[in-house]
């Protein structure tokens, strides 16, 4: 575990998504949005092909915060979803998580995060706000 | 066709109940590759997403002209195995941009006793048939 104090630089993690874990976290989640599993409905729908669920993107960022913080409470989860995580049918994307300790206050560390997939940053100002131990 | 301006401000009807076990937290978690020491920050959305289930099939919208703009939790207190969880969703805001509809929502995440356990905010994209 990584000390949280304000200005540390956190591990990036790097994850892979493949089309199975979208299955899953379908069944898991209650999204069975068809944009996550079928290729012809994503393009139909003027996609660029099968894209993660942005909330599953989302629980990347907090599995991250969780290796960072040894699995601190989160009091606060935010972000937007600026980019799709397009995933192909053979091998899967690379999510990476990385993070900066902004700021440690009152007991909580407030966690600044970048998400990327290749070159395309896919969540805008994603924060996570834990408590610390 | 776009969502009705009018739904702005209305409160939803609650969802039914959905109680954590700790087969659909290990399920969850699972497929995420998170820990399972502690319920996934996320969990909450198990039963956001049936709220916003209900209110696309009241409104007649397609789940798969629906993409998610953003999310934010806010915690009151950490989910546990056994919660009662049900969620309400308010309209906050819906504004059209070229076809798309904009669409802002809060629901409120409470347990058996009616304790407000998570703020959940959400805007979510609505992409109309051309």
């Amino acid at each position: 575990m990584t000390t949280l104090a304000a200005g540390a630089e956190l591990e990036p993690q790097d994850y892979l998504v493949t089309r199975a874990d979208l299955v899953a976290y379908a069944g898991a989640s209650g999204d069975h949005n068809p944009i996550h599993q079928d290729e012809e409905i994503a393009l139909l729908v003027g996609l660029p092909g099968v894209i993660a669920h942005g909330m599953y993107t989302m629980a990347l960022a907090a599995r991250a915060v969780g290796v960072w913080s040894d699995d601190a409470e989160v009091v606060e989860l935010g972000c937007k979803f600026t980019a799709p995580v397009v995933v192909p049918a053979e091998g899967g994307a690379t999510v990476r998580v990385a993070g900066t300790v902004k700021s440690v206050a009152d007991g909580l560390a407030t966690i600044a995060l970048e998400v990327t997939c290749g070159a395309d940053k896919i969540l805008g100002a994603p924060k996570a706000v834990v408590r610390l131990g | 066709m776009p969502i009705d301006a009018s739904l702005v401000g209305r409160e939803f009807p609650p969802t039914r109940p959905l109680v954590v076990t700790e087969e659909e937290v290990a399920a969850f978690a699972g497929a995420t590759g998170s820990s399972q020491r502690r319920i996934p920050a996320t969990f909450p959305i198990v039963v956001t997403f049936r709220a916003l289930l209900e209110f696309l099939e009241a409104e007649q919208v397609e789940l798969s002209r629906i993409v998610h703009g953003d999310q934010k939790f806010a915690y009151e207190r950490p989910v546990v195995v056994g919660d009662e969880l049900t969620a309400r969703l308010t309209v906050t805001g819906v504004r059209q941009i070229e076809g798309t509809d904009i669409l802002r929502t809060t629901s409120t995440i409470t347990d058996a006793d009616g304790e407000l356990v998570c703020t959940a905010g959400a805007t979510i994209v609505h992409r109309s048939a051309s």
